[in-house]
């Protein structure tokens, strides 16, 4: 399946990618409006790694056996057919077993008061990820990359 | 840093209702002007640091910043203007050399901007290179000045070693330590892919580059950094570097801080210390010492590299061309009074040289009347800005171009001349790590390509306007060329006609 | 007057300013050469009188002299007979004059202002050519050079051996009958007819051009011209008429006589295949091609053309690498014909055996038999 595969070596740590993912899962897709009249807007799915020099994007990997989807407890993660790791916002009951188990620390808690989980779903219904297409420096890739 | 009496040079206005406190403008800039107040939960800037790069403003998400000349009016006065005494009170605070970075931004006449080109109508047709072929193709190095044909049709005359362009234009030297790993791997792949070939400068060929060594020319300068036998066997061609236009008369100087453990070991020099290349080089005090030069770099490279020289393009640049002919150069390279570099005392920068224009007139007309201009092949560089300048200097006399800054631009300078500061903020000249990876090569490369396809397909367009098929036949045909607004003896000089004539 | 290049108060001639200009052009040889007269080629030039205008028309002529043919036969203008005593007198210093006459000419209704026309029959002083340590034909050529350079009112309007040059303001048909042409006879004749695109009306503008025995005609105008010129003069061609056929022929007479080229090569200098065709030749062809190419680049004629060379040894017509100008060419027995039009060829032979369209950059050659190299070796 695409995935999407973070290239360390070009990442400058600007975080447009945290800034648009934001947006690309805000009611108005505007990053202005997003930012200035929704103060309920969603959490970075992305998050950018620093130390030093060295900087890079993460989010969920998508495994092909993800523990995530082993442990919930209501069945509110699963794969779908391209092998997307998604979760069913309604079913969520915030009991953070997903955020415990993932061997990635990819899965956030949402934020304010709501009692669910976010994690990356590869932007489903986008032609490219959010973040990708606005990483300024192709540090951020979605790709086929075969088997790993 | 205490109290300076120098005011901010520009002013950084942020829109408030487009800002969005985001911050990537306080990662981005290198020389620490944004900031985030963490109580008033904002950004805000200290504006006297910034040096206008516009990395901030290329890269913030909501458009919200404008970088603004600082609307500071000093009193006016016409032999005191504001650069001359901005540049005083900062000498008089450092007490040093001013330096700067790129090349010569005084308001002299671009004499580019002062020639226009021609094209046919009626009695000759212009043709079309989207239906006949267009040939840009190129040779460099010296040439027989007749060939002997055997009544078969077989080549008797043996044919010295040439670099094959596939247009008249190469990227002119730059190093390895004035400009990082990643802007010289773009430098190397566009050049591969574009059949064209990038210069060394005077830093040495890193390791990872050595693959590109086809597409390479190896220079050799005062200071024979990065120099050894292996270096110069490798390149396709080798370039003895005497002087450039940026500081005619002095060598380059890489500042320690930039010489880090890559830099180091392709200079083969210490960890840290500063690179500073002899103004002249020491063998080489006059003509016939530049001789031995070139044959013993002949002999060291297996007589299979055609060798080049290059000098600024000075006062009597057409007497020393000619001299360098004479010594076995087989490619003469002048770079003009507005050549780039990466570090250039300014007074030298700003008052050092001629127009590379004329330069290549004079060089030109110099080797056309002893005899030898068919021998030898005349590389122009210094202020080529497009591919008009391109066909311009063709037609003056010049086989082909190096560009240096036009390079930088496509990859992403934005020509803040703070080169010598080692903060790029492009990634491009600078040696720190997080900043060198702000220029992806991939993305350098392909602009770089880019680009000059686009100067390509421009000059086959402009040669099919003028009914030529082939650059050969441009190559010092003034009569295509037309002064506007030049004094007759610059017309003279450039030896074309006024406009209207 | 005929409007000397020198005189105050004129319009701009060539030498002045470039004029371009279209034309039509012919060439009739016998391969065996066997003479014919003048009136083949007059009659062939004159159906093309569209491609004229009445500002130029000439011929050029070879085997006409057999009784003079180790003299150089200099074929002169003068503007004033004072201008005549100053170009003799200079003669007589450095050439033996075997004979000096007024060149034959017919009163034609049309021709108009006729300068004075006179041939000499000449050879450079043995001791002189020593002296200066030149070739008895690079001699010539700096002679005639420096005549057309320094002369007031004069100039040489051919200098080979045993040919001439008849040119003059006007159409070609009335030129030749002006010189009474019929009554000559040639192995190998050239003509042309102009059309300048303005209107300067010289006779010493008129083609052919010719150096030494190489003559030229051409239709076209050369984009290269600038560049051309600028090599040439590296190699100390002075080109003072600033146009294409001159420029031309001194190309022709640097490739083959001091570079030796084959006629084959130097067609290629000047018309040479594209790089993409150079690829896809044969090792030793393209080894030889890219060479050519690498150092003869500024001797590449750029735009359109189509030239007639004529020499003693026969002619060659060529066209520019793309074929902006027209040229056909027939055979028919030991007669080859080129022309612009393929009615000027058929006008004079109504069935040749052979009529073909050259292709662009491909020569036709039309070498007189028993000769092997194309340049006269001196
Ligand atoms: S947008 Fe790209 S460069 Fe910026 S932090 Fe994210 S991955 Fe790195
Ligand atoms: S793919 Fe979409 S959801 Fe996943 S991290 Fe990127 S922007 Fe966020
Ligand atoms: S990058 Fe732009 S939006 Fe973000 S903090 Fe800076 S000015 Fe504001
Ligand atoms: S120095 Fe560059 S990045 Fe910093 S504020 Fe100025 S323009 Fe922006």
């Amino acid at each position: 399946m695409k995935r999407i595969y973070a290239r360390e070596e070009y990442c400058v740590g600007c975080r447009l990618c945290e800034i648009f993912c934001v947006v690309g899962h805000s009611k108005s897709k505007d990053i202005i409006k997003t930012y200035k009249k929704e103060p309920d807007r969603p959490a970075p799915r992305v998050a950018v790694w620093e130390d030093g020099p060295l900087s890079f994007a993460f989010q969920c990997r998508h495994c092909d056996q993800p523990s995530c989807v082993e442990a919930c407890i209501t069945g509110a993660l699963s794969k779908n057919e391209e092998g997307t790791v998604l979760c069913n916002e309604d079913k969520c009951v915030g009991c953070w077993t997903c955020i415990t188990v993932c061997p990635f620390g990819a899965i956030q808690r949402e934020e304010g008061e709501k009692k669910k989980i976010v994690k990356c779903n590869l932007c489903s219904g986008e032609p490219e990820p959010y973040c990708v297409s606005h990483c300024p420096n192709r540090a951020i890739v979605y790709e086929e990359r075969g088997v790993e | 840093m205490g109290f300076s009496m120098l005011a901010p040079e520009y002013r950084v206005d942020r829109d408030k209702d487009r800002c969005i406190d985001c911050k990537v403008c306080v990662t981005q800039c290198p020389y620490d002007v944004h900031y985030f107040d963490e109580e008033e939960e904002k950004v805000f800037a200290r504006e006297e640091n910034c040096v206008n790069c516009h990395r901030c403003v290329v890269l913030c998400p909501t458009r919200a910043l404008i970088i603004r000349k600082y609307p500071l009016e000093f009193r006016e006065n016409s032999a005191w203007k504001d650069i001359d005494i901005r540049q005083l009170q900062k000498q008089a605070e450092t007490g040093g050399i001013l330096l700067s970075g790129m090349g010569n931004p005084k308001p002299l006449p671009v004499f580019w901007d002062k020639i226009l080109l021609n094209a046919s109508q009626v009695t000759n047709p212009s043709i079309d290179p989207l239906r006949e072929p267009m040939e840009l193709k190129t040779f460099l190095g010296r040439k027989p000045e007749r060939l002997e044909i055997g009544c078969d049709g077989s080549l008797k005359t043996k044919i010295s070693p040439q670099l094959e362009l596939s247009a008249p234009v190469m990227f002119s030297a730059m190093s390895f330590g004035s400009i990082s790993l990643n802007a010289c791997r773009v430098l190397a792949e566009a050049a591969e892919q574009l059949g064209i070939y990038y210069n060394t400068g005077e830093g040495g060929l890193h390791q990872s580059l050595f693959k590109f060594a086809d597409h390479t020319v190896v220079q050799v300068a005062s200071g024979r950094f990065g120099v050894n036998s292996e270096y110069l066997k490798i390149g396709a061609g080798i370039e003895i570097k005497i002087g450039q236009g940026a500081k005619p008369g002095i060598g380059g100087h890489l500042p320690g801080e930039k010489v880090r453990e890559e830099v180091a070991a392709t200079r083969m020099i210490p960890l840290g210390t500063d690179a500073i290349s002899p103004a002249p080089h020491h063998d080489i005090y006059s003509i016939e010492d530049l001789r031995q030069l070139i044959f013993a770099l002949k002999e060291a490279s297996d007589y299979e590299k055609p060798v080049s020289v290059k000098i600024a393009a000075v006062h009597n640049v057409a007497a020393i061309a000619s001299g360098i002919a004479r010594a076995g150069a087989d490619i003469i390279t002048i770079d003009g009074f507005r050549g780039g570099t990466g570090a250039a005392p300014t007074r030298i920068r700003d008052n050092v040289g001629i127009p590379i224009e004329f330069a290549i007139s004079a060089v030109d007309n110099r080797l056309k009347e002893e005899g030898i201009r068919n021998q030898v092949s005349v590389v122009a560089a210094g202020s080529i800005r497009n591919s008009a300048d391109i066909v311009k200097a063709v037609a003056l006399g010049a086989d082909a171009v190096y560009i240096g800054t036009a390079a930088l631009l496509a990859m992403g300078c934005h020509l803040c001349r703070k080169c010598y500061m080692g903060k790029c903020s492009w990634g491009i000249a600078t040696q720190q790590p997080h900043l060198v990876k702000r220029l992806n090569p991939e993305i350098g490369r392909e602009r770089l390509v880019n680009l000059i396809t686009g100067w390509k397909h421009e000059i086959k367009e402009i040669l099919g306007g003028m009914g030529i098929n082939a650059i050969d036949s441009l190559r010092g045909n003034r009569h295509m060329l037309r002064g506007v607004d030049l004094s007759s003896r610059e017309l003279d000089i450039l030896g074309i006609k006024a406009a209207g004539e | 007057m005929w409007g000397s290049r020198k005189r105050l108060n004129r319009k701009p001639i060539e030498g002045d300013v470039r004029i371009p200009s279209g034309c039509a052009v012919s060439g009739i040889m016998n391969k065996k050469g066997k003479l014919f007269s003048g009136e083949t080629i007059i009659q062939s030039i004159s159906i093309m009188r569209d491609r004229s205008n009445g500002l130029g028309g000439g011929f050029a002529a070879y085997g006409i002299y057999p009784d003079y043919k180790d003299f150089y036969a200099l074929h002169m203008f003068f503007e004033s007979e004072e201008n005549q005593r100053e170009v003799e007198l200079y003669l007589k210093e450095n050439f033996l004059v075997e004979k000096g006459e007024r060149i034959p000419t017919r009163k034609v209704p049309v021709i108009l202002d006729s300068p004075i026309i006179y041939r000499y029959f000449i050879k450079p002083r043995a001791e002189i050519c020593e002296d200066v340590c030149m070739t008895p034909d690079e001699f010539m050529v700096r002679q005639v050079m420096f005549i057309n350079s320094s002369f007031e009112g004069a100039y040489v309007s051919s200098s080979g051996k045993n040919m001439g040059a008849f040119k003059g303001v006007g159409y070609p048909e009335d030129i030749g009958e002006f010189y009474d042409l019929e009554s000559y006879k040639g192995y190998l004749w050239t003509a042309h007819g102009r059309f300048p695109t303005n209107t300067p009306g010289w006779w010493g503008g008129a083609h052919p051009f010719t150096l030494l025995d190489w003559s030229v005609v051409h239709n076209g105008e050369i984009s290269s011209y600038g560049t051309n010129r600028r090599y040439l003069e590296e190699f100390e061609y002075e080109c003072s008429l600033q146009t294409d056929t001159e420029a031309a022929t001194y190309l022709f007479d640097m490739l083959l006589r001091r570079h030796r080229l084959p006629l084959e090569t130097a067609c290629q200098v000047l018309a040479p295949p594209f790089w993409e065709e150079i690829e896809r030749m044969p090792e030793k062809e393209k080894e030889t091609a890219r060479a050519l190419r690498m150092v003869y680049g500024k001797g590449l004629l750029n735009g359109p053309f189509s030239i007639i060379l004529g020499s003693t040894n026969g002619m060659v017509a060529i066209n520019d690498r793309i074929k902006l100008r027209p040229l056909v060419a027939a055979e028919q027995g030991d007669m080859l014909y080129v022309a612009s039009e393929e009615a000027a060829i058929i006008e004079v032979c109504a069935c040749p055996s052979k009529v073909w369209t050259p292709r662009a950059g491909q020569p036709v050659i039309g070498r007189l038999e028993e000769v092997d190299s194309w340049v006269s070796v001196c």
